[in-house]
């Protein structure tokens, strides 16, 4: 049989730090900008690459956390 | 002609059509039951599942026109980022749930779902055929992917000489989807990733460093270009738009049928998990790409006349593959080409799969042979596929692209006017059927007027107040489905309309396999 389901609590913890990354790549003025560049890639871009792997791996210890 | 790369591009085509047919014997079983052609038997595992979900989502259209769109519009093009990358917490959190109502009663089809949730067969009919309707032009837009790379390779011929590659392409890919059903495309979409990773790999070190290193192309790229439209008085400018394209992306994408089709053959809950937090490198590539949009600016292709006449005929779509074939040797040109060309059928055949099945059951079965065995059904969604995909390569014959460009954008405004009902009815049926079939009305229409009044633009200004929004149409006609689908549900619940019978209860929703 499958696990026994998470608790409530737990489960809106980890809903909530699932959607932070989510809302963080709509708000946009947070990363429409140049400085701080990396190797002359501008903020906007490389921030937004950082993001995705931030995002997977959210997804991936919500997942070890049985959520 | 390019011969070099012709002969690669033939070899690699060959590989993916015997593995086509040689799927019908992969984990044996009768496809004469749609669960089987349709659906896979619902037991890919983990690696399958990503491998198919990634060949579904990252579309060879993908692949062409996001660089394109940077290319010509710059930092909006981005939004593809974004976009995937919030994509998968939602499905995270949202999909297992469809899966495993579906698995629990036997559903092919959202509109299966709506059928059972809200004992409705009308609501159940409006969600197919909006699917069937956003899914046509999409097959329609994987050929003129197929289209881009012959002509590049030197297929310039006249009138039906010049359309034959294509439509024998379209031939084999209908033959082996007919016989092996969504086996086949599984089994294709391992070739087609290792392909297109290849590609990709190679596109962003060798052709940057080409041309001084990606600081030197950021440096070159225009600074209204660069960044995105700060708001001024009164008008939130890119920065709504941006933010809404991709929200409005995330709540659309897995509403397609073909996404659906990917999820439920998934054999248990937690492949979906799994492979949630195992897509993202698909958008890592897709970032990369993205970048190729400014590579292919910095290295002037749109000014080389080698590539002036494909340029007039395929607009910005033409830029990846002018920067392959300036940059890449030939016979990797034929590598890239075949990995765009394979990237076009592995969605197609999805596509044309899930299509077949909304026809088959919630049209033919539901209205038109209510007696229809499996057996029945079966025969009838293999035969859809056919006319699906004939019906795809007479579009992209006869009418000019741009008409399918414009329907694929008019069919993503369509898709998510499901949401309401497919994803709330995921969680409560507090939404009273007919309240949600009125909201979806009242959303294909502002959906379709939008994006009309813009001329085929996917953002629309919207004035509220002295306030300009310039944001995603379908993200604001979704708003208005919703709101008046909660308050024609307040309406409906005070004036006491009847009810219907729920097929599903709460402990479905979380059902598993041992």
């Amino acid at each position: 049989m499958a696990e026994p389901a998470p608790s409530k609590l737990k489960r809106t913890v980890w809903y909530v730090i699932l959607f932070v990354p989510f809302f963080t790549a709509i708000w946009v003025p947070l990363f429409n900008r140049v400085e701080p560049s990396f190797y002359g890639i501008p903020f906007f871009y490389w921030f937004q690459f950082v993001l995705i792997i931030v995002a997977a791996i959210v997804t991936g210890l919500a997942y070890l956390a049985k959520i | 002609m390019n011969w070099p790369a012709l002969t690669v591009f033939v070899i690699l085509f060959g590989l993916v059509t015997v593995l086509g047919f040689i799927a019908v014997r992969w984990r044996a079983a009768d496809l004469n039951h749609l669960n089987e052609w349709g659906l896979g038997g619902r037991r890919f595992g983990t690696i399958v599942t990503w491998f198919l979900l990634g060949g579904d989502l990252y579309t060879a259209y993908t692949f062409i026109a996001v660089p394109a769109l940077v290319f010509g519009a710059g930092a909006i093009g981005f939004f593809a980022v974004p976009y995937t990358l919030m994509l998968y917490p939602f499905v995270y959190v949202v999909y297992p749930r469809l899966w495993s109502v579906a698995h629990k009663h036997g559903y092919v089809t959202a509109s299966d779902f709506v059928r059972g949730r809200y004992g409705s067969p009308l609501l159940a009919l409006l969600i197919a055929v909006t699917g069937i309707l956003a899914t046509m032009p999409y097959i329609a837009l994987q050929l003129v992917g197929i289209q881009v790379v012959i002509a590049a390779m030197g297929f310039t011929g006249e009138g039906w000489m010049g359309d034959l590659p294509l439509i024998v392409a379209f031939a084999i890919l209908a033959a082996y989807t007919y016989t092996s059903g969504l086996r086949a495309p599984a089994l294709i979409s391992v070739v087609k990733d290792i392909l297109i990773y290849i590609t990709v790999i190679a596109a962003i070190t060798v052709i940057p460093a080409e041309l001084g290193g990606y600081g030197h192309i950021f440096a070159s790229i225009a600074p209204d270009k660069l960044l995105l439209a700060a708001p001024t008085d009164h008008n939130t400018s890119a920065y709504g738009a941006y933010a809404t394209l991709a929200l409005g992306s995330v709540l659309a994408l897995f509403l397609y049928p073909h996404c659906i089709t990917a999820l439920l053959s998934s054999s248990s809950r937690g492949v979906i998990k799994r492979n949630m937090a195992l897509l993202p490198a698909y958008s890592l590539a897709l970032a990369l790409l993205a970048f190729l949009g400014y590579v292919a600016v910095v290295a002037h292709v749109h000014d080389d006349p080698a590539f002036a006449a494909y340029f007039k005929q395929y607009g910005n779509n033409f830029a990846v593959p002018a920067l392959m074939l300036k940059f890449f040797p030939a016979w990797f040109v034929g590598v890239a080409f075949a990995a765009v060309a394979i990237g076009a059928l592995v969605p197609a055949a999805i596509m044309s799969i899930a299509a077949a099945n909304l026809f088959t059951r919630n049209i033919y079965k539901e209205y038109l042979a209510p007696q229809a065995t499996p057996a029945d059904e079966a025969h009838m969604a293999k035969l859809l596929s056919l006319i699906v995909k004939v019906g795809a390569l007479a579009f992209i014959l006869f009418v000019p692209t741009q008409y399918a460009i414009n329907l694929q954008l008019l069919g993503g405004a369509w898709i998510i006017q499901t949401l309401p009902t497919v994803v709330i009815g995921l969680y409560t049926r507090w939404l009273h059927r007919w309240a949600l079939a009125l909201g979806w009305a009242v959303g294909m229409s502002l959906s379709t007027w939008m994006v009309v009044s813009q001329q085929f633009k996917p953002t629309f200004p919207l004035h509220l107040g002295d306030w300009t929004l310039p944001g995603y149409s379908a993200f604001y006609s979704v708003l208005m489905n919703f709101i008046v689908a909660v308050a024609l549900t307040l309406v409906f619940r005070a004036a006491k309309l009847a009810e219907a019978a729920d097929q599903t209860s709460p402990a479905d929703y979380e059902h598993d396999v041992a």
